[in-house]
């Protein structure tokens, strides 16, 4: 099982950019996404920032190439998926064996709340265009069938770590020759469902969140799609650019402790990064900067902070959470941050944590406030954390 | 031709286990269904009869497995049936502690999804209680089997229409195969509810005559009848009476042509021909326009073959593959077919090897090899 999963690219559409380099840009100038509602219709509007992609459906839909009435998480995915693919110069994707695995928690919630509003009047009543799309997998496979992928379809649905999981089952693909190359990642457009399901919990921000600061008092929903490209050794050499890097560990645990809530100690995050090292091969030491999953609730702050004390204390490698830009994009995250953290390795970027003040008393480690780029990051780990119990942890290594 | 390729890389996979002289064995499985699945007694000995197009799960007593009065209060159907056949199946393997658990399920917890859309909604996104919230995402029956057996090993949930089940049980086979785990506790579940039924039933998914589930594949009109079920297994490297061999999809197929040729393809890569196949479990499910497809097939590449069926006994729904998976692995085991589950021919006395194929909506089509071990 040792045969090199490699990195051949990546895309990105959240609310701090239609494209990745347009994010990168945005952390460079300090720009993060979180603003008023504008385009989800809820009566929250004006009361919690979020991370909106900036643009409508029927923008959406233009350039996905999609029609505007399908779910605009499909919408979301066509665009970084594809943007994915042409970033590698694989060149006609029908070529080549390929799976998609995508994740993603709300599927085509987004038009089913629509369709409710009407139904609920009347079972009879509601237009089912609006619900047809409703599952998760169904939002997949429009954009599979969109771009003709068809040798491996799939959907995981893990809460917050789902985007991460995704990396590990096409990795997995790949090295048992199912397939030669996964585009991996996930997907979620906001909705009024999850704005209010997190609300319920009150674990919402009022202000643009404030992720391992000691004054944090939630998260701010984002929504966006995230997709990596992983490719086999064999392919990896027919790149017309060098890979972006190495997969070259992951984990995936669970902290078996609350339905919504992480340990106090954060024991499932622990396995986790601990699993990934191992399988890298690697120790804390070699980890240079970690994208953490840092939601900015105290609950989860704390549980990661903690866990990355246990496991690498005293030496601390760079630490940031670029969910202070993008908001939380639940689904979607660990794709998005998988993109970013194999782009760091290639560019050497170490992301900025925005709004940060105070330390923490708990974990007392000061994240990245600036943009850099140009670092030696030899190996970087994304975190993945959520609902349920699920931890995933990702490492990308340069070789 | 393209295609068909995908058939015979995905068998590599099987092949390369012959290799490794790695075999994967159901240590266990366990089952909550419109059956009486769930309790001790004689295997599918008789046909539960329901008049109508909806199957609902006999619920056995959940409170042996979750002691916990106020937590099971709070728990969905979903992830009682998806907690009732996960123990069973531990209890059936003699385990209590998997190394993972991976789940496949299409439509999630249906009912706390609707309950908290009814109230967002009516409530005019004021007031809402967030259990339902909680308990309405896809991984909640996974999560909920960890917390309850405090395993922290890997867990993972599948969320793709009739792929839900297989891309969990693929995921099995490279876990095992990769060593990452020895015991892996692997399901599907799914439910219906009162919102789905009627929602589906508009897709006109269902019948509209009475209908019973015992005379549902003598049918000759369209639709079928919901169902509804989890059934979990134990897989593992260790010897268990049933073996794994082979399992494989194929997305939308362009033709008929292209189904039989993977099948064909599926069968060559193991070695066998179809007449070394003991039983077909197909997933007919009196749909006449789809059932046409099983009984064309069968005609074609399966002359002499005696076949079963499962969807009588547990409805269509997307995991209703797990349901076959289940039933074919008791038929090893056991050494017996249940008259009320055979379509055609007469069951030879042994029957040491099974093909299930099993195709949803005409888009998922999947084939799942069983062994005597």
């Amino acid at each position: 099982m040792s045969e090199p999963v490699w990195i051949a690219g990546g895309g990105v559409i959240c609310g701090i950019g239609a494209t990745l380099p347009a994010c990168v840009e945005a952390f460079s100038r300090m720009q993060p996404g979180m603003e008023e509602v504008q385009y989800l219709h809820t009566v929250h509007c004006g009361v919690f920032p979020v991370a909106e992609v900036k643009a409508d459906n029927a923008m959406l839909a233009a350039q996905a190439g999609m029609p505007a009435h399908i779910s605009r998480t499909a919408l979301l995915s066509k665009i970084a998926a594809q943007e994915a693919w042409d970033s590698t110069g694989l060149g006609d994707l029908l070529q080549y064996r390929v799976g998609f695995i995508s994740a993603n928690t709300v599927g085509g919630m987004d038009k089913t709340e629509d369709f409710f509003a009407d139904y609920l009047q009347d079972p009879a009543k509601g237009h089912l265009q609006q619900v047809v799309h409703h599952e998760c997998g169904s939002v997949t496979e429009l954009v599979a069938d969109a771009m003709g992928i068809r040798h491996q379809v799939a959907t995981i649905s893990t809460a917050c770590s789902s985007g991460a999981n995704a990396l590990m089952y096409g990795a997995r693909l790949i090295r048992n020759n199912i397939v030669d190359i996964v585009i991996a990642g996930g997907t979620d457009a906001l909705t009024r469902f999850t704005l209010n399901g997190f609300n319920t919990l009150m674990i919402l921000d009022q202000q643009p969140c404030r992720p391992f600061d000691d004054t944090r008092t939630g998260l701010n929903l984002g929504e966006g799609a995230g997709y990596v490209v992983l490719v086999s050794d064999a392919i990896s050499k027919q790149l017309p650019n060098a890979p972006w890097c190495r997969l070259s560990g992951y984990a995936n645990t669970s902290d078996a402790y609350h339905q919504t809530a992480s340990s106090p100690d954060g024991t499932g995050n622990y396995l986790a990064m601990k699993g990934a090292l191992e399988m890298s091969g690697l120790q804390p030491k070699d980890i240079a900067y970690i994208n953490l999953h840092g939601t900015g609730t105290q609950n989860n702050d704390s549980s990661e902070g903690k866990a990355i004390e246990r496991l690498f204390a005293p030496n601390y490698p760079a630490v940031s959470s670029t969910k202070s830009f993008t908001g939380h994009t639940l689904g979607a995250s660990g794709g998005i941050e998988a993109v970013f953290s194999a782009l760091a390795v290639q560019q050497g970027i170490i992301y900025p944590n925005a709004r940060f003040a105070t330390p923490m008393k708990e974990w007392p480690v000061t994240p990245a406030t600036v943009f850099s780029s140009g670092n030696k990051l030899s190996h970087v780990m994304s975190n993945s954390f959520g609902f349920a119990g699920n931890c995933s942890s990702l490492v990308f290594s340069k070789e | 031709m393209k295609y068909f390729t995908t058939i015979i890389n995905s068998s590599f996979l099987i092949i390369n286990y012959k290799k490794a002289s790695m075999n994967i064995y159901i240590q266990g499985m366990g089952c909550v269904s419109p059956q009486q699945t769930a309790a001790e007694g004689p295997f599918l000995a008789e046909i539960r009869q329901y008049e109508g197009n909806r199957l609902k799960v006999l619920d056995p007593d959940y409170k042996q497995w979750i002691p916990d009065a106020n937590t099971m209060r709070r728990m969905g159907r979903v992830v009682k049936m998806g907690i009732g056949a996960a123990k069973l199946g531990l209890q059936d393997a003699g385990i209590e502690m998997p190394d993972a658990i991976i789940t496949g399920t299409a439509y999630g917890c249906l009912a706390d999804t609707g309950v908290f859309l009814t109230r967002m909604i009516q409530g005019q996104e004021s007031a809402l209680s967030p259990t339902p919230f909680i308990q309405s995402t896809h991984n909640t029956v996974s999560g909920q089997i960890a917390l309850l057996l405090g395993c922290h090993g890997y867990n993972s949930t599948f969320v793709h229409k009739g792929f839900s089940f297989e891309s969990a049980l693929l995921d099995s086979i490279m876990m095992l195969r990769e060593k990452t785990a020895q015991q892996i506790l692997i399901g599907g579940v799914d439910e219906i509810t009162d919102h789905s039924h009627t929602i589906l039933s508009r897709f006109g998914l269902y019948k509209q005559e009475p209908v019973r589930n015992t005379a549902l594949l003598q049918s000759t009109t369209k639709g079928t009848i919901a169902g509804e079920g989890a059934a979990f297994f134990v897989l593992g490297t260790a010897k268990g009476a049933v073996k794994l061999t082979g399992l494989d999809t194929l997305y939308k197929p362009a033709s008929q042509q292209e189904v039989s040729s993977a099948i064909q393809g599926f069968l060559a890569t193991h070695r066998l021909s179809t007449a070394d196949i003991d039983l077909l479990i197909t997933g007919r499910n009196g749909n006449a326009g789809e059932d046409v497809v099983y009984t064309q097939l069968t005609q074609t590449l399966f002359p002499q073959t005696a076949t079963a069926a499962f969807k009588h006994l547990c409805g269509e729904y997307p995991t209703a593959s797990a349901f076959a998976m289940w039933m074919g692995a008791q038929i090893i085991q056991q050494q017996q077919a249940p008259a009320g589950i055979l379509y055609s021919g007469t069951a030879p006395q042994q029957l040491n090897r099974i093909l299930i194929y099993n195709q949803y909506q005409g888009t998922h089509h999947a084939l799942i090899l069983l062994e005597k071990a």
